[in-house]
């Protein structure tokens, strides 16, 4: 290391005492933390086989043995939204490292070159931000097939421009900073210098980001599953509210679970990301 | 610099007094405690002078200056304590819509970055505008915006331009337009040239002046710049760590400054080979006001410093026509060893 | 020194706009393009879709396209047949995709429209109240509602606005575009309409207020602390008039990029909107469609409502240097 970083940079340890003090961001982690664990924990949490079918429809909440009622098949529809939260959790957290991965290629090279490469990829990410990404999506799964893989591919494909121009914005910013300065001086590869040097300094808002992200896929493969397009093998939330949209006058706890439980996922990350980001705020970190 | 009547020396009775402010304190709360800027601070501007408040950056000048329309750049400040006489009624007790009267009409400020007190996504005239149908004068007002821009030397067209478009002496001559609109008895003017280049500075200071005496204004004049008070002002007061320190006419000020603080001042301003800023000629900084010193707040810094200074706090008393509150003062031999 | 401004400068400040906009539809022609032809199986397919068409058609289709030809030729076809405003032929609606879709748009358009309206009203209020009492109890309340509406899926939303008030309360039609049985004329007609629109109208709404919330506050208290604010009140303005002359109209400026930067993702709450609600627009057709494997009524949707959304960001930047006299144009 030739010159040390700016001071700017916050530690982890300072952001994660912040984080603490913040009633909200610390609700946000104490929701997601429960959604993990109904996730691992799905197996043993479930009363009955998500799919299994039975005659008991239409069961109302408080049923014996159906907490939260049956649907239209007699699926348990609390096994269901403890199931569900496993697909939301994984899409959710492999799409947005997806799109955080992309965002973060994209931006650095952009704004660390600048010149045409920069003109070319900000012209890129400016189409894939005016392009309808749920229309875009459901055409590629349209196309593509729904599967587990390809929902998480391609909500992390088209989720990357916001990351990308913040990246780019760092970017711009530090790269005529004495310490990259000295990094070319010393003849060091700008491969090195993106990733060793700069990109540790730029990490904080991008963590920021990625976790409002994942608040974001979760809603988007929502979205998809409403629009029949889940993944087929698996039981989600969204396809439960696709199949509930036939019934909401029938058996209205088809709607209300499922889409309780999403509100709550997504609120858990939006809670956190913005707990986080007023964690790592150097503006709001004055006083003793 | 203006025909100042002749009785005009320290202590003199308020009786044509436009302002006067009695053991004025403002206090800001904050997470990290509660300070006062300004505390008990006691000052009198007569009709058609021009009074100059001097200290360093944070001795409670400015924060003295927005008390009087109790605006302060943040919400956490308040005027806890005193008297805010303006022709005898005390601003202090008003309600606020009689208080929104008061300001831009009887009590107009000027202040210091013109450039940042004006709105970006407004014309100039809309503001100017604004103000005069805030003060029922609404009718002719465009024709009065042209006389007022044309007073301050600026060109009727400028009315329809934005901040922006402006240069920095172009937007004071704004800020002293609008001081002027609504034929106010008092003008504040908080570093009215600090922010600008010093050829500008020196054209709005003579604007100032000019308008000062054309229309016989009361100014109060908020400044660190010596220079500035001796060029403009008839009677000075100089601050210190939130408090009055010393008061004089101008002239009796250069001429025999009173107390140390302020003969550190003036030595620094003096020395016109060496010109470096006038905190240099005293050693040390503004203390914390969060935890002021006891006794005399200058006792930290002063050369003269007496046992006592630290304990009692000393009283503005009145010596020949200047006041000033410092021990050395009270045993009349003591003062005759200062250095001047 | 004010040159630059005047009607004249923003005609040519808008064809400027509207020039750097050509790319960019260029570049949703493509992405449509590359979707065609990386869809699996035979690209006839994603242009005429999984409907039994007649083999003459599907032989035309293919000549039309060139689907024989080197890959840029046929992006040349391509690019060829839309700008004509060919966008295929939908089978399964007995109608050109073109037509379909404008069709449908306008009763999106109306749904998305009333929303915009709505949401910047409701949102600029709540927003304004809750800056104007920073940490009391209303901005509390403006907060969480700003948090839900980030994380409440405005379809979910939607069955429970249903359940609410057409099933439980019978206050509102369920879904549909107007009455099909009643055959209403003149204003009977239009509160109809109305009727049938609150619900989708509040469902979709409901982010944008909570966006539009969110940001005028945190415009607003930035704004309110800024010099000038303290200017206008020494110079003695009302309260009042400080906030929303000089506050608001400067805050203005980032809730005029939002609107108008926010409008990509109304296009995904109608879609989503428009199918619980049963509203004949683009977004029902959009989901009819994937059913009916009518892929080119997808793709032209894809097309066309990029399109839409490129226009409304030209807009949304005129507005903007109309707002902002420091936009040089």
């Amino acid at each position: 290391m030739a010159a040390s970083a700016p001071a700017a940079t916050v530690g982890a340890a300072a952001v994660w005492g912040q984080l603490m003090r913040q009633r909200r961001g610390l609700l946000g982690l104490a929701m997601i933390v429960v959604l993990a664990l109904v996730a691992i924990l799905a197996p043993w949490l479930a009363p009955h086989d998500p799919f299994s079918t039975s005659r008991n429809a239409f069961l109302p909440p408080g049923s014996a043995g159906h907490l939260l009622g049956t649907d239209h098949l007699g699926r348990d529809v609390l096994s269901g939204v403890i199931y569900g939260s496993r697909v939301s959790l994984i899409v959710g957290l492999a799409a947005a490292f997806t799109a955080t991965v992309i965002g973060i290629l994209v931006g650095a090279v952009s704004g660390f070159f600048g010149g045409l490469v920069d003109e070319i990829l900000m012209r890129i990410t400016e189409l894939f931000q005016i392009i309808p990404r749920f229309v875009l999506a459901l055409i590629v799964v349209a196309f593509f097939g729904s599967g587990l893989f390809n929902l998480i591919l391609v909500i992390g494909i088209l989720s990357w421009p916001q990351t990308a121009r913040l990246v780019r914005s760092q970017f711009l910013r530090h790269r005529t900073l004495p310490y990259v300065d000295a990094a070319r001086v010393l003849g060091m590869r700008p491969v090195r210098i993106i990733f060793r040097e700069i990109l540790p300094n730029v990490l904080a808002p991008v963590i920021v980001v990625a976790s409002l992200d994942i608040a974001q896929a979760i809603l988007l493969e929502a979205s998809l599953g409403f629009f029949g397009l889940g993944d087929p093998n698996l039981r989600s939330w969204g396809g439960m509210l696709n199949t509930a949209q036939g019934y909401v006058q029938r058996a209205w706890w088809m709607s209300v679970f499922p889409g309780v439980a999403i509100s709550l996922a997504v609120l858990g990350f939006n809670l956190f990301g913005d707990g986080l980001n007023d964690a790592t705020d150097p503006r709001l970190r004055s006083g003793s | 610099m203006t025909a100042s009547p002749p009785a005009r020396s320290a202590g003199a009775p308020s009786g044509d007094a436009v302002l006067e402010l009695r053991a004025v304190t403002t206090e800001i709360r904050s997470l990290r405690g509660r300070v006062r800027p300004v505390d008990g601070v006691s000052l009198t501007v007569h009709a058609g002078e021009v009074v100059g408040v001097v200290g360093e950056s944070g001795s409670g000048k400015s924060m003295t200056a927005f008390s009087v329309l109790q605006l302060f750049p943040t919400k956490a400040a308040r005027v806890i304590a005193g008297e805010v006489l303006l022709a005898g009624r005390d601003l202090l007790t008003l309600r606020p819509e009689a208080l929104r009267r008061v300001r831009g009409r009887e009590v107009a400020m000027i202040f210091q970055d013109a450039a940042s007190y004006l709105n970006p996504v407004l014309t100039v005239g809309a503001q100017l505008e604004q103000q005069l149908q805030a003060h029922d004068m609404a009718r002719g007002a465009e024709a009065r915006v042209a006389e007022l821009l044309r007073d301050v030397g600026l060109t009727p067209e400028v009315a329809k331009r934005y901040p922006h478009e402006l240069s920095g002496g172009q937007c004071q001559r704004v800020g002293i337009a609008s001081a002027l609109a609504c034929s106010p008895a008092l003008v504040i003017a908080d570093e009215p040239t600090t922010a600008l280049d010093v050829t500008i500075q020196a054209q709005v200071l003579r604007l100032l002046a000019r308008l000062q005496r054309e229309h016989d204004l009361a100014l109060l004049l908020i400044t660190h710049d010596l220079g500035v008070v001796a060029e403009v002002c008839d009677r000075v007061y100089v601050m210190y760590a939130g408090q009055i320190v010393e008061e004089a006419p101008v002239e009796r000020l250069f001429a025999e400054p009173q107390h140390p603080y302020t003969q550190g001042l003036l030595a620094g301003v003096l020395d016109l080979l060496d010109p470096k800023p006038i905190q240099a000629a005293i050693k040390g900084s503004v203390p914390d006001l969060r935890d002021p010193p006891s006794g005399c707040r200058f006792h930290p810094r002063c050369p003269h410093v007496m046992p006592r200074c630290s304990s009692d706090v000393p009283p503005l008393l009145l010596r020949g026509e200047s006041r000033s509150a410092c021990w050395l003062h009270d045993d009349p031999d003591a003062s005759q060893g200062a250095p001047t | 020194m004010s040159a630059g401004r005047g009607t004249k400068a923003l005609g040519a400040y808008a064809l400027e706009r509207l020039v750097n906009a050509v790319p960019l539809v260029l570049g949703v022609i493509v992405v449509n393009f590359l979707l065609i032809s990386l869809a699996p199986g035979d690209p006839v397919t994603a242009l005429i879709g999984e409907f039994p068409a007649p083999p003459e058609y599907v032989e035309r289709v293919r000549a039309q396209y060139g689907l024989d030809q080197s890959v840029p030729e046929r992006l040349v076809r391509y690019l060829g047949s839309v700008v004509r405003g060919d966008l295929g032929f939908s089978f399964a609606n007995r109608q050109p995709v073109l037509d379909l879709v404008v069709q449908r748009l306008g009763r999106t358009m109306l749904l998305m429209l009333t929303t915009v309206v709505l949401a910047t009203f409701v949102g600029v209020v709540l927003g304004v109240w809750a800056a104007r009492r920073p940490n009391s109890a209303v901005d509390g309340g403006a907060t969480g509602f700003a948090l839900a509406g980030y994380s409440i899926p405005e379809f979910w939303l939607g069955q429970i606005l249903i359940l609410v008030f057409a099933v439980w309360l019978g206050w509102l039609p369920a879904g549909g575009f107007r009455s099909i049985r009643a055959e209403y004329v003149g204003l009977d007609a239009v509160w109809d309409q109305a009727r049938h629109m609150i619900l989708p109208v509040l469902a979709l709404s409901f982010r944008y207020m909570a966006i539009t919330t969110r940001l005028t506050r945190a415009s607003l208290l930035e704004v309110m602390n800024a010099d000038y604010i303290l200017a206008a009140r020494a110079r003695g303005l009302s309260e009042r008039r400080v906030l929303w002359e000089h506050g608001l109209r400067a805050a203005a400026l980032p809730i005029i990029t939002v609107i108008g930067y926010n409008f990509s993702f109304i296009v995904a709450g109608s879609a989503l909107v428009e199918t619980v609600f049963g509203w004949p627009g683009v977004g029902r057709l959009m989901y009819d469609s994937i059913f009916t494997r009518d892929y080119p009524v997808l793709l032209g949707i894809l097309l066309l409502v990029s399109i839409t959304v490129i226009l409304v960001n030209l807009v949304t930047d005129i507005a903007y240097a109309l707002a902002d006299p420091r936009v040089r144009y």
